[in-house]
């Protein structure tokens, strides 16, 4: 029934996304073209690449506010490498932005392995600790277009079989961890940890390490992030994708990944992300105001957050109706 | 989260009272060190006014956080504060341009966060969905509503009897502010410790199902406490809009990170189940002189900002280490 339900949700979405450019296409026929779609996928590959990471991490019920205070502190490192040694080959920066991402997602890994503090406590204080560094780091100074060079700013849009690299990565981001989570044992034992943690540790496996490990997982997409962002905006500074996190909390949560843990798909993130990527672009079509672009995200996180509840409640038997509601 | 549920019922720490006893005295000491550290660090600070000012860094968040505190006892939690403050603001300054008094405006304040306030509850606690989520979606939300209104614009021309509230004394330099702080913290500690009502809080903390046994109506008292958060948010809207004058969509941002980190540091468990309002007292003491001697030697906001973020982490981190180390 369960797994009915949830091989329906992606399935949903699709048709929501589908309904959705079909509404717009009745006014705006522009909006659908190929071009027009394969751009606003590459402007929500971003969006994509952190709720992937960010479901794995909900996935072991925990979540992880700092993606986005990571992704700005990676950004502006990688820009200021880049601006010091400007003929640093970009493989050497990508590593750099992966590995400090994967590190700074460590230190909130570590934070609720080893100190079993509450990951929502961890990750808000590590948001703000994150953004303050970024100020420490360029005393308050941007680093502009300008200033970086043209190989760091040509990556994310090189073009690679009519689509740019952004966009590539984010798909072969979004294969691998399909793979990861489907064939692989860590993918699994991710699955094991959120739904059913006692379980888990009687198997053998460790609730805290394996929280860890996405919570690295994490950082690294956010980190690699960090870099493809400030390449593509060609600018860095401390408030850079400030809220960011948001997003990619409601992409997770309306791609039908359940925050109470152990129960959600990498598919699911994609589409998640890509439904808020098609309102967010097809706002200014419609000529609605970006304004309310954050109220739009908001309703959808609420909506989505009571649609699975519902669609997660009819498993198990329900002893006391009532305590199954306020526990 | 779920880890509440996970970790408060088989595990009460240690002789409770007597901990939070010398955590409170602990936190008092921290207090007189900063108070007079900072006399030290400035000569502007030993001075009536100075010290009136200082109480307004922590004045309007402590209000909030003594509801929060509540709140969080409970097992729940409202990262919507900050947005609910907006949103009143918002509502106030509407009702400012349809001419509107001052009695108007604190009702119309104080409607707006009793209505978020319930908006919260009921999706809480009829819906039975995680606080963490829907508040993250009401925090989208409510601000987002502000956003939509506002957009780049902003409400003026406040008049003159509304500026006593964030502006006004009551003798000397004592402010209305204050003496507002100081009143809600006697009513809340008379609430949460000399009150059935008070006890069924910690009750429902430590053990919601055992709680709903012993006949106490969780949801209810839950979705009490949810208008209780939004109303004093409503109060510090009506504080903070008179003190800064104007209302504009970015009002408060952030601002729920630092109500979290006054509980917290107060000495309450995040996991819900245990913390006292005489501890959230001295720690918006502790936080508002921190911030003001960092604002005394010119130390950038944001730069505080990570010191509130490290404080939110140390304060839960340290007795953890201190306990592992021990063993």
């Amino acid at each position: 029934m369960l797994k009915r339900l949830l091989a329906s949700r992606e399935v949903i979405l699709l048709g929501a996304i589908g309904v959705l450019l079909a509404l717009i296409a009745t006014r705006f026929p522009g909006f659908v073209t190929p071009a027009n779609l394969a751009g606003v996928f590459n402007d929500t590959s971003p969006l994509i690449l952190l709720a992937v990471g960010q479901m794995i991490v909900i996935l072991t019920k925990c979540i992880d506010l700092s993606v986005a205070a990571n992704l700005a502190l990676t950004g502006m490192v990688v820009s200021m490498i880049n601006v010091a040694a400007p003929g640093l080959p970009i493989v050497v920066i990508l590593l750099v932005a992966v590995g400090l991402g994967t590190a700074l997602g460590m230190i909130n890994g570590l934070l609720v392995w080893k100190l079993a503090i509450p990951p929502i406590v961890v990750t808000l204080g590590t948001m703000t600790i994150f953004r303050g560094m970024i100020f420490l780091l360029s005393d308050g100074k941007w680093v502009n277009s300008h200033e970086m060079s043209d190989a760091f700013k040509a990556f994310p849009r090189a073009q690679v079989l009519g689509l740019p690299m952004l966009s590539w990565i984010a798909i072969a981001a979004v294969i691998l961890f399909t793979l990861v989570m489907t064939r692989t044992t860590l993918g699994r034992a991710f699955y094991a940890v959120g739904g059913n943690p006692h379980a888990a540790t009687y198997t053998g496996l460790n609730v805290g390490k394996t929280q860890f490990w996405a919570f690295a997982i994490s950082g690294a997409l956010a980190g690699l992030t960090g870099y493809l962002w400030v390449s593509r905006y060609a600018v860095s500074y401390v408030d850079i994708a400030g809220g960011f996190e948001l997003d990619v909390v409601a992409a997770c949560v309306i791609g039908g990944i359940s925050i109470a843990g152990g129960i959600g798909t990498v598919g699911g993130a994609l589409l998640g992300a890509l439904f808020l990527g098609v309102i967010k672009n097809a706002l200014p079509v419609v000529n609605i105001s970006p304004f309310w672009q954050l109220a739009i995200s908001g309703s959808a996180i609420i909506i989505a957050v009571a649609f699975n509840a519902r669609a997660n409640r009819e498993k198990g038997r329900i002893i006391l109706k009532s305590a199954e509601h306020t526990a | 989260m779920s880890t509440t549920e996970r970790f408060i019922p088989d595990r009460l720490q240690s002789p409770l009272a007597t901990r939070l006893k010398s955590w409170e005295s602990l936190l008092l000491l921290v207090a007189i060190a900063i108070f007079i550290a900072n006399s030290f660090a400035s000569p502007y600070f030993l001075n009536a006014w100075s010290l009136s000012d200082a109480t307004f860094n922590f004045t309007e968040k402590a209000m909030i956080a003594f509801a929060m505190a509540l709140l969080i006892i409970s097992g729940e939690i409202d990262l919507s504060v900050a947005s609910i403050i907006a949103l009143a603001s918002t509502a106030m300054g509407a009702a400012l341009q349809l001419g509107a008094g001052t009695p108007v405006l604190i009702l119309v304040g104080l409607g707006t966060g009793l209505l978020c306030g319930a908006f919260n509850g009921v999706l809480v606690t009829r819906l039975g969905l995680p606080s963490i989520v829907v508040t993250i979606g009401t925090m989208s939300l409510f601000r987002g509503i502000s956003y939509i209104v506002l957009g780049d614009q902003a409400f003026r021309g406040y008049p003159a009897d509304f500026a006593f509230f964030g502006q006004g004394y009551v003798f000397w330099v004592v402010s209305f502010e204050f003496v507002l702080f100081v009143l809600l913290a006697i009513i809340y500690s008379v609430v949460l410790h000399r009150t059935n009502f008070g006890r069924t809080v910690y009750a429902i903390g430590n053990n919601p199902t055992g709680a709903l046994f012993s006949g106490i109506r969780v949801a209810r008292v839950k979705f009490i406490l949810f208008l209780l958060t939004g109303l004093m948010a409503g109060v510090a809207s009506i504080c903070l809009t008179s003190r800064l004058g104007s209302t504009r969509p970015s009002i408060a941002t952030g601002l729920e990170l630092e109500v979290v980190t006054m509980v917290v540091l107060g000495g309450v468990n995040i996991l819900g189940g245990s913390g006292t309002i005489p501890g959230v007292f001295i720690a918006a003491f502790v936080m508002g002189l921190v911030t003001f001697g960092l604002g005394l030697l010119n130390v950038p906001g944001i730069v505080m900002s990570i010191v509130i973020g490290a404080l939110l982490i140390g304060v839960i981190a340290l007795p953890r280490l201190w306990a592992m180390w021990r063993k």
